[in-house]
């Protein structure tokens, strides 16, 4: 399916949909900006990560967890313009066929959050055909939220790794994180039960 | 960051076996418990790569980017496992908003070793300037680094400073110096 068919989705909507998803205490890590301002808007939970810089990194960050809790399923929330600085990145999680990793990618063709300039790929490169080309075999455009949904439930039991990626409007996010690193990663350790709260 | 273009001296690394370089942070890693090894590759670091390949103790694989490498072993240190990134100075030159963003402000233990080149016979004038930015990126990051010079202090230094990274958690550069490598020569 091509971004044509696609409808324009809500980057907090979204959000709240696939929380609301998860039972399972799983992982979530988002990246900079208003993807994971609107992750912290949804709610925190205890297996949130929050991005405050290092643009480009959600998946890999994601990676590494996966890596380290196989039996846990990981999700990371990238933007497009995101993504665009570490495409390399897909090709190395194709490698690795890490089967708890989900991507998500939420393209709305610009880098909002710093003036709403266009991406140099928007209106040229597809990121699900990218996503393909660089061996993620189970990527898929989301048609609508049901349809984003269902993708949802399917990456819950894949055997390889899903990227999803979604058209959203240009509303910036709703909430701001709070920007404090230190307690981030160590509220995240703890919801991954790799340490005990002092 | 680039594969190497030339060969390595033939007379490179002191010794073979047990006592190499190589061999030494081989072991060094797994007495820590080190298991996850992303790297961008370098020609000097090709034999330590290809035991780490070799070691079913390790999960060793290529990165695109140094970058990438760093957040794979800063995601795994948060689920509980430990890694370090193998790479180039010309890679490290890439990673000042990674580290200045991500490993220091959340306080991560990353673990990094950098094979040097740019000095000590280096025929590139490009990895010459940019081993010169190395150590102030460092230093104006606040962020340990060791330079290893001598095999006979390299177990110390590695040992030792891994276990500060982990305690501290703090990052830390080892800095695999041509003295110790034998480092890489214009030979054609």
């Amino acid at each position: 399916m091509s971004t044509r068919n696609t409808k324009v989705m809500n980057r907090f909507d979204v959000t709240s949909r696939l929380i609301a998803k998860l039972k399972r205490e799983e992982a979530v890590i988002g990246g900079i900006g208003n993807t994971n301002f609107d992750l912290w808007a949804a709610g925190h939970r205890p297996q949130n990560f929050y991005m405050l810089g290092s643009m480009g990194l959600a998946f890999p960050i994601a990676l590494g967890v996966a890596l380290a809790q196989p039996d846990r399923r990981v999700f990371a929330l990238e933007g497009d313009g995101s993504l665009l600085m570490q495409l390399g990145a897909l090709s190395t999680i194709a490698a690795l066929k890490p089967k708890n990793l989900v991507m998500i990618v939420m393209d709305n063709g610009i880098y909002q959050i710093t003036g709403a300039q266009p991406t140099p790929a928007a209106g040229v490169a597809d990121l699900v055909a990218i996503a393909l080309a660089s061996g993620l075999t189970n990527s898929a455009w989301a048609a609508d939220e049901e349809d984003f949904e269902r993708l949802i439930d399917e990456a819950m039991s894949a055997d390889e790794p899903s990227l999803i990626a979604l058209r959203i409007d240009d509303k910036p996010g709703v909430g701001t994180t709070r920007r404090d690193p230190v307690q981030i990663r160590e509220r995240f350790m703890h919801g991954l039960g790799v340490r005990e709260p002092l | 960051m680039a594969i190497a273009e030339q060969q390595t001296s033939s007379q490179a690394g002191p010794g073979s076996g047990d006592k190499s370089w190589h061999s030494i942070v081989l072991q060094t890693l797994k007495r820590n418990e080190i298991s996850l090894i992303p790297y961008v590759p370098d020609r000097v670091l090709t034999p330590l790569i290809k035991n780490l390949h070799a070691d079913p103790f390790f999960t060793t694989f290529a990165t695109a980017r140094e970058e990438e490498a760093v957040g794979i072993v800063s995601g795994a240190w948060m689920g509980g496992r430990r890694g370090a990134v193998l790479m180039q100075t010309s890679g490290f030159a890439t990673l000042a908003n990674t580290l200045a963003s991500l490993a220091v402000p959340y306080q991560i233990p990353l673990i990094m070793f950098v094979s040097e080149r740019g000095t000590l016979g280096e025929f590139n004038y490009g990895q010459s300037l940019v081993c010169r930015t190395m150590r102030p990126v460092l230093d104006s990051l606040a962020l340990e680094h060791h330079t290893i010079t001598r095999l006979d202090e390299l177990e110390f230094i590695a040992e030792r400073s891994i276990k500060q990274a982990v305690t501290t958690q703090a990052p830390v550069a080892l800095i695999l110096n041509p003295l110790l490598t034998g480092g890489k020569i214009f030979d054609k």
